[in-house]
């Protein structure tokens, strides 16, 4: 750990990940500031008819939030940290994509075998 | 003033004189045992004046050793509460016969069972596979401590406040009733109104805390810290398992955060994510649960896994066979353990389709841990084999888990499963891969490891009598429920009608007396070696003679800074390979080392947390904001002292490295 992580602290070269510089940050701020914005437009004036739309597009909008985050105010992009970073999203990718996929198999599953009224009725609630 | 009921609610939320537990005599005099012991070891930790040495050298630590030890400690003594809930689950089911109801109300029995259960995963399994990594990893990797030394006795802390906070339950008000895992809708406030489930809640999700910080901190360890030369695929296998628990711990532990929160939510602010009208759907929370608790089982596992590694070579004097069939079979069970997690529910009212798809996917997972017992028999096959304390222990794991394997697989039949689902038969498994599995391992691995924590070995004679009554105590307990849930008999029943049933329960009840005297003889061993320790002493840094891995290249116990030089390593099996090439320990040219200084901080933290898990169970909402308030000023101004570290001098440096040199050229005189 000893020489090696001194260089490591000093300066971000080589694997660390980059500061970002003024432009960066103010790029991030404006792409997350009309982000936000439009998920509150779209609920305030009901732009659109149906509200699984309306949640579809908040939760996509969401998403894109999370990867400008990344980019302009982490910093991650595929080198940084040696690879790790990238590796780790993948992972973390590929897990939530099999928690969330997976929970709607099922549970869907199980609404249509075990509750077909009551199926009916949340599809009615969700309007 | 106190007739004001008002006021009385206000100060005390739910609490009252009628929580304390008086009409369970079992309680009462558990209580006044527990404060005749209590005062006992306080009276002697006063007397011997330890406050101030426990207070520097241990509570306040941030040495990576000091606070795997501890851990260990915490585990040890979780363990004696959490067998005693087992023996009395026990003598239960034994007697309660014909007629006779035993001499555990259904109410009580049923917060044992629970208690048991959560005890036993969070507070014991939990502390020791994450002491044994704290301990362990820094020292095979060749660091000088874990990447975040603070952040670790904060987690070892938050882990004790849940701990704390479980204790608790069992002297004022009531522990749940609902299982291990609280299921709704009968964890929700309808059915569970008292405080038993927010003591669930609290405890897990301040232990949880600490679990996952801890997760981090050792992956981040294992990532950047890593002596040079040592490349991914030249980690000691231990370390190989306990990166990819980490890993498990840090993706799966906040769904199990998330979920508790919901849970939470329900109890105290009317929502309904699980409640059974107003779109809640309590089969969300079995499928949410599981998420985290299927990995969970692997997170446990693993680490025991490393730990055969180690000892098989050790012991077999050869090094492991098939290293990177055993690496990959680590990474591929890592990722498996979350396809699988529905076999825990396939009785809820899935279609053929998602059973076939969660039985096969159980199914594979056999097979990289099949490939690791086949690896561990080969290390021994023409190993010049020791049978030394954690030989055992591993020998013994490798007949017992094949058997909880396969009847794994069995269960993981859904058909089979429709039949064996919630029965005993489920019990015996997982108790025979659990104890088999992560107990034995543990135990492994404390023995081989204690003389590096303490520099002596254990007591050889007390260690294989717990190995024997542990085993032979294990096929007592739960070899009749397998019998016993094969016939179709179901988990979690205080009385039994059917008198034909009986012989079973008195077989297994035997069996776990003869668990108790496993346990006691590990204690032994510990005591006995405390005494003998002169005769058990081992100067040399590498106490069974063979040690492979770069821990036992320092010293036992290692000093602070746990290598003088940071080791360079130019193949797997590190240390073996430095003895081999003939290596020379550096006895001048010693440098100042930066290390980090102990703080409090995490202590006080930690207390914290458990006086406001402690008010919102109870509702006592003014210590509620005044605890939490307390604990964000506390941790923000800890982010304010600057006043992290220190450096050891060369001077204490090179008087620690001679006194060690004069002991090594004792042993070659």
């Amino acid at each position: 750990m000893s020489a090696h992580s001194h260089a490591h602290d000093d300066h971000h070269g080589d694997g660390g990940a980059g500061h970002g510089t003024f432009n960066s940050y103010m790029i991030g701020f404006i792409l997350s500031v009309i982000l936000t914005a439009i998920p509150f437009w779209l609920v305030m004036d009901g732009v659109l008819d149906s509200k699984i739309a309306t949640a579809l597009w908040i939760m996509g909008l969401g998403v894109v939030q999370i990867i400008v985050h990344m980019v302009y105010f982490l910093h991650m992009n595929t080198k940084s940290e040696g690879g790790w970073n990238m590796l780790a999203l993948i992972f973390t990718l590929v897990i939530v994509a099999i928690a969330i996929a997976g929970s709607m198999w099922v549970m869907y599953h199980l609404n249509t075998n075990m509750m077909p009224q009551m199926d009916h009725d949340m599809i009615k609630s969700f309007g | 003033m106190f007739s004001n009921p008002d006021l009385l609610h206000f100060i005390f939320g739910r609490l009252s004189l009628d929580s304390l537990p008086f009409h369970e005599p079992i309680l009462v005099v558990t209580f006044a045992a527990v404060v005749l012991g209590g005062i006992a070891v306080l009276g002697g930790i006063t007397y011997f004046r330890l406050w101030g040495y426990l207070w520097n050298e241990w509570i306040t630590s941030i040495d990576h050793k000091k606070i795997g030890i501890m851990y260990i400690i915490l585990a040890l003594v979780m363990l004696l509460r959490g067998f005693s809930d087992a023996l009395m689950m026990r003598a239960q089911q034994a007697m309660a016969f014909g007629g006779s109801e035993g001499f555990l109300p259904p109410d009580h029995y049923d917060q044992i069972f629970t208690a048991h259960g959560v005890i036993m995963i969070f507070f014991v399994a939990m502390p020791l596979v994450t002491g044994l990594m704290n301990f362990v990893v820094p020292l095979q990797i060749g660091a000088r401590d874990v990447a975040f030394p603070f952040l670790n006795n904060f987690s070892f802390w938050m882990t004790t406040s849940g701990a704390v906070l479980i204790m608790v339950s069992l002297f004022v008000g009531e522990f749940a009733k609902t299982g291990w895992l609280a299921y709704p809708p009968l964890s929700d406030i309808v059915y569970s109104p008292g405080v038993g489930v927010d003591y669930y809640i609290w405890a897990l999700q301040i232990a949880g805390v600490g679990t996952l910080l801890s997760g981090v901190n050792l992956v981040v360890t294992i990532v950047k810290m890593r002596a040079p030369g040592m490349s991914m695929m030249k980690m000691p296998v231990f370390t190989w398992t306990a990166l990819c628990t980490n890993v498990l711990i840090v993706a799966a532990f906040p769904v199990l955060t998330a979920v508790l929160v919901l849970l939470g939510l329900d109890r105290y602010a009317d929502t309904n994510f699980f409640t059974n009208d107003l779109g809640g759907n309590a089969m969300m929370y079995i499928n949410l649960i599981w998420i985290w608790g299927h990995p969970e089982v692997y997170i446990l596992i693993l680490p025991a896994f490393g730990v055969f590694s180690e000892v098989v070579s050790t012991f077999s004097r050869k090094r492991l066979f098939g290293y990177s069939s055993m690496v990959y079979a680590t990474v591929v069970i890592t990722i498996l353990s979350y396809i699988v997690w529905l076999h825990h529910f396939f009785t809820m009212g899935s279609g053929a389709s998602v059973n076939a798809f969660f039985g096969i996917a159980t199914m594979i997972i056999s097979i990289p841990t099949g490939a690791k017992i086949f690896n561990w028999m080969f290390t021994m096959y023409k190993g010049r084999i020791s049978f030394d304390v954690p030989m055992l222990w591993t020998i013994g794991f490798m007949l017992t888990f094949v058997i909880g394997g396969m009847t794994g697989v069995m269960l993981a039949v859904p058909p089979a499963d429709f039949v064996l689902h919630n029965s005993l038969f489920l019990i015996a498994h997982f108790h025979n891969v659990i104890i088999g599995g992560v107990v034995f391992g543990m135990f492994a691995g404390i023995v081989y490891w204690f003389p590096k924590a303490f520099g002596f070995k254990l007591d050889p004679f007390w260690g294989k009598m717990s190995f024997w009554l542990w085993l032979v105590g294990f096929y007592f307990a739960f070899m009749p429920l397998y019998v016993l849930g094969l016939m179709g008999i179901t988990r979690r029943m205080s009385q039994f009608d059917d008198p034909s049933l009986q012989i079973w329960f008195v077989i297994a009840a035997f069996g776990a007396l003869l668990i108790a005297g496993g346990i006691g003889s590990f204690i032994l061993s510990i005591v006995v070696a405390v005494i003998k320790r002169d005769k058990l002493r081992d100067e040399t840094g590498d106490p069974w003679g063979d040690g492979r891995t770069l821990e036992w290249s320092t010293s036992s116990p290692p000093p602070a800074y746990n290598f003088a030089f940071t080791p360079v390593v130019h193949d797997l099996d590190a240390w073996a390979d430095m003895k081999k090439r003939g290596y020379v320990r550096p006895t001048e040219g010693f440098l100042d080392i930066h290390m980090p200084k102990n703080t409090g901080a995490g202590f006080i933290l930690a207390a914290l947390s458990l006086v406001l898990g402690f008010a919102l169970v109870w509702h006592i909402w003014w210590l509620v904001i005044a605890s939490f308030i307390a604990l964000v000023v506390g941790a923000i101004a800890h982010t304010f002292n600057y006043d992290r570290d220190y450096h050891i001098p060369a001077s204490e440096v090179v008087e620690t490295e001679d006194e060690r040199t004069a002991l090594l050229a004792k042993q070659q005189a």
